[in-house]
């Protein structure tokens, strides 16, 4: 039975009736960790959204002093690792008052690699430490353009450190990405969650 | 024929009365000329900041301040009444001048470690008739017993020396409490004008 109000139905068939505007920002997937080696969305990832945004809630590495970094494979192809062009910095401030810094980090950026992208660095592994943040991906099915991304994420650096970092680059590729894997540069993902969002 | 549930219009008029995206308005304020301090606190004018949302997002638009040379900030609440949860913060800003001027630095006056005070979100911000800040806060998990609560924020304003000024800060606050409030203040006089609105982001965390 259908929910009809002022002439428009509104819900039917247990859900919200498609003509009904839902709102700019989907929840589409959630991943939680669990000592996992990585977490991937492999599906879900599609021309729907023009823009995919992936949050990051606590995500707490095994191992510390880690990077937090991620890859995309392309639609029909294997493997994560497309080629990257990508510029990262980060301010950083130390809990002690020391190590107030703003720099370009080149050891963190990539020229044309397919190594997995750094978008957090050292990041703790104490109890309360983690890191926190987003990833947003443009138009992940174009066929005809590279693929634009941009992250900020915010981290207990492994120095006890507060540290903000910026993440840009593309994709190098006119294939669709249709996948994205997210780990860390060595040990599990302990705990934590990343949930992707499409936005109208 | 309006469906109410539970005292909450749910739809009326053809048409939903509540948001069905992922992000939830909460709370709008329109400030005019108010007191020099906004505060959001769980449980109080309708608004929700525990664990039904894992992330927060306050939107602040156009804050048009009543006294000239002023810094916008913010602070929280972890527990008791005051809003002091100790702080370890970073800040940078890039500026271009009305004239000639411009810089891209680290903003060691912004920057806290573990302090309790307020953390600015935008410094000697101009009251002039046309001039005014717009940024976003983001909040992580607030209501996390386990971890710290990490935060950004980006403000776009007139800085009173005539600037196009962006102040970016990113810190947590070090402290398993749950946070769950939050305060927006002027470092002096009133906020004559704008708007601040806080969004849940809909899902819940681990």
């Amino acid at each position: 039975m259908g929910l009809i109000s002022n002439g428009t139905t509104l819900l039917d068939a247990g859900v919200i009736d498609s003509g009904i505007a839902q709102g700019p920002m989907q929840l589409i997937t959630t991943l939680t960790a669990s000592s996992s080696a990585t977490l991937d969305f492999t599906s879900g990832i599609s021309s729907t959204y023009e823009e995919y945004v992936f949050v990051f809630f606590n995500l707490h590495p095994a191992d510390n002093g880690v990077e937090f970094e991620f890859q995309g494979n392309a639609a029909g192809a294997s493997g994560f690792n497309e080629t990257i062009t990508s510029s990262l910095f980060k301010a950083g401030h130390g809990e002690d008052g020391s190590g107030d810094s703003l720099n370009y980090e080149a050891d963190h950026d990539q020229s044309q690699g397919t190594g997995f992208q750094d978008i957090a660095r050292y990041v703790g592994n104490g109890n309360d430490e983690s890191v926190c943040g987003t990833l947003t991906l443009y138009d992940p099915s174009s066929t005809a353009f590279v693929k634009h991304f941009i992250a900020r994420t915010q981290m207990y650096h492994a120095s006890n450190e507060a540290e903000d970092c910026f993440t840009a680059g593309y994709f190098n590729t006119t294939a669709a990405i249709d996948e994205i894997q997210f780990k860390f540069s060595a040990g599990n993902i302990d705990t934590g969650t990343i949930k992707m969002y499409g936005i109208k | 024929m309006a469906i109410i549930s539970n005292a909450t219009t749910i739809a009326d008029a053809g048409a939903f009365s509540v948001s069905l995206g992922d992000q939830v308005l909460i709370k709008s304020f329109v400030l005019d000329n108010v007191s020099s301090t906004i505060t959001l606190v769980h449980g109080s004018s309708g608004v929700v900041l525990d664990d039904t949302y894992p992330f927060y997002r306050f939107v602040f638009t156009s804050i048009h301040p009543g006294t000239d040379n002023i810094d916008f900030q913010v602070n929280f609440r972890d527990g008791g009444s005051a809003y002091d949860a100790p702080k370890t913060t970073s800040s940078f800003y890039a500026f271009e001048g009305e004239s000639t001027d411009s810089a891209f630095s680290y903003n060691a006056s912004f920057d806290i470690a573990q302090g309790t005070g307020v953390q600015g979100l935008a410094g000697s911000l101009g009251n002039g008739n046309d001039e005014s800040a717009s940024g976003e806060l983001l909040l992580f998990n607030p209501s996390s017993t386990t971890y710290i609560k990490h935060f950004m924020a980006k403000t776009q304003y007139y800085n009173r020396s005539n600037y196009s000024q962006i102040y970016h800060i990113g810190g947590y606050c070090n402290t398993t409490a749950a946070i769950d409030g939050v305060q927006f203040s002027a470092s002096s006089g009133n906020i004559d004008s704008g708007t601040i609105k806080m969004y849940g982001i809909k899902g819940a965390a681990n």
